[in-house]
């Protein structure tokens, strides 16, 4: 059994973390465009972007003033035993969500879409989003805080089989162009592409791709790793740097996802993580132990797995 | 390469000269010093549409507005935690900037992206008005470094921590990107062009999509496809 109070102390360190540490993967990322960057401009803005990072951690201050908005992701290894239940975990999540704003401090940015209401702790109807997903094997649980920036850089749009991938291309083109002129998207960020599913599952997929993949990670499908440094490539040779400056970082890394779609159809989204790739995660053990890491590991096998029963697959562990 | 000890840096007062501002130039790295305000859609909703009268003496007390909300909190004794300050996009605020001119006496704005050519040369260069851009535009533990204090934070109750008006004093804060001089050129406009000359070859091989969207046609009767 999994204790609340674990949980909850667990997240609020997460929520500390994940506001003040840039991810290793995301600084080794930025570190090798900045290396590569020789636009005058986007090369300023990316070695003060290496500064800021370490201002926050050495002054254990949020490094980006934008909190985004926090969110969750809750995996459950299938004999996972929580005390109290799926329903405080959630109030957790919300009270570690809530501590944390006033105790980083973080921005208080969530407010009601009509009435403007600001509870000043970033809780409140349908915030933080909490999502789940399950593993087949273990007791533990993984939490996954993200703090995604970023009013501006996400798109959709319904493609159809006939547009091909020079019509991804083309939508993946416009999307970076359109929210990476004047830095909107606070680019180089690690752009995430959903493909398929249905409308909302595009969108989830492509969020999660850009949010909870490391930069590095390649998806399994060979072909669609291909695609993934294809993309990469293609979106650093737009010319366009940090804050929409001549230069040619843009993208740290592109992670496409896919669902199973309507077979008329070709859904696609496309995410910026930003600048500030704010993510920490943890795994709480049955017995108690707690394990920090930077890389939410959600995209198992068993995750895209495509049959109707779950196989493990022979030639590696079935859960994370 | 440039690097952060490349360009070179200008310390400017939040209570600026003309001539100080004069001196700037598209792309020049600008530090701050002095008193400078958070205003944003609340602060100007409530002193433009409503008529509220301001909470402080401006543009004695500054001349410089902040379209930001800061990571900070104000503790149970009254006083202020501030972390992190980053700036929130100014190009939403257009139709509110020329009247808050006239109220304010800004002289310095400073956001995030900057805005358009079109607001600089009318709105901005009649006012004496440069824009200052964030970098980044995450270097928010950078800018929480150069607060010295905050000295007072009203109408906190009215619209919440994130729109209220933060009245901050800096010290050597920055780094920030002069993206509109006081002659109206802008910076994100000429990059843009720039950009724009190797956009044709980007694209080649990929073609519209089959079904079109708003936006892409002007004329609402036509058909998408």
């Amino acid at each position: 059994m999994i204790s609340i109070d674990t949980i909850q102390s667990t997240a609020e360190t997460l929520m500390d973390h994940a506001a003040i540490d840039i991810p290793q993967d995301y600084l080794d990322g930025l570190r090798a465009a900045a290396k590569v960057e020789d636009g005058d401009l986007s090369s300023f803005v990316l070695h003060a972007m290496l500064e800021n990072y370490e201002a926050a951690k050495q002054d254990r201050r949020a490094m980006c003033g934008d909190t985004g908005c926090p969110r969750w992701y809750v995996k459950m290894a299938n004999e996972a035993q929580i005390e109290g239940g799926p329903v405080a975990l959630e109030e957790a999540l919300r009270r570690a969500t809530a501590d944390a704003t006033h105790n980083i401090p973080l921005r208080p940015n969530r407010v009601h879409p009509l009435w403007r209401t600001d509870h000043d702790n970033n809780v409140g109807i349908n915030a933080p989003e909490i999502e789940f997903g399950f593993e087949p094997e273990g007791d533990w649980i993984d939490l996954t805080t993200v703090h995604k920036g970023g009013l501006f850089g996400t798109d959709y749009r319904m493609l159809f089989p006939s547009d091909g991938i020079q019509g991804i291309k083309r939508f993946f083109l416009d999307s970076l162009v359109a929210f990476g002129k004047r830095g909107l998207a606070c680019q180089p960020a690690i752009i995430g592409i959903g493909l398929g599913g249905s409308k909302d599952t595009c969108m989830v997929l492509g969020k999660r791709a850009a949010c909870l993949r490391v930069v590095g990670d390649r998806n399994p499908d060979p072909k669609i790793a291909a695609l993934e440094e294809e993309f990469k490539e293609l979106g650093n040779s737009i010319g366009m740097g940090a804050m929409g400056f001549v230069g040619k970082s843009m993208v740290i890394d592109c992670h496409i996802e896919v669902g199973y779609c309507h077979t008329g159809g070709m859904q696609m989204s496309v995410h910026a993580f930003c600048l500030s790739s704010r993510r920490a995660c943890a795994r709480i053990h049955g017995d108690g132990r707690v394990v920090f890491r930077t890389d939410p590991n959600w995209f198992t096998p068993y995750q895209r797995r495509e049959t109707v029963a779950w196989q493990a697959p022979t030639d590696q562990a079935a859960s994370a | 390469m440039a690097s952060t000890d490349g360009p070179s840096r200008i310390r400017l007062s939040t209570n600026p000269t003309p001539e100080a501002l004069a001196a700037l130039k598209l792309g020049d790295v600008v530090y701050l010093d002095g008193v400078l305000y958070t205003g944003r859609e609340g602060v100007y909703m409530r002193a433009i549409e409503e008529r509220v009268p301001l909470p402080l003496d401006l543009p004695r007390e500054s001349a410089a507005n902040f379209h930001c909300s800061p990571a900070a909190t104000q503790r149970d004794d009254g006083s202020f935690n501030m972390g992190a300050v980053t700036a929130t996009a100014s190009f939403r605020f257009s139709k509110w900037i020329n009247d808050w001119f006239e109220i304010s006496g800004a002289r310095i704005i400073i956001g995030k992206g900057g805005m358009s050519p079109e607001d600089y040369k009318t709105k901005f260069v009649p006012h004496g008005a440069i824009y200052l851009t964030t970098v980044g535009y995450g270097t928010g533990a950078l800018l929480g470094r150069g607060i010295k204090q905050v000295k007072g934070l009203y109408w906190r109750e009215e619209l919440g921590l994130a729109q209220a008006m933060w009245v901050i004093e800096a010290e050597n804060m920055g780094p920030f990107l002069v993206a509109s001089d006081m002659y109206g050129n802008c910076l994100f406009e000429r990059e843009n062009a720039k950009v724009a000359a190797g956009l044709a070859e980007v694209y080649k091989g990929t073609k519209p999509a089959v079904l079109k969207r708003f936006g892409e046609t002007d004329d609402r009767t036509d058909e998408l496809i």
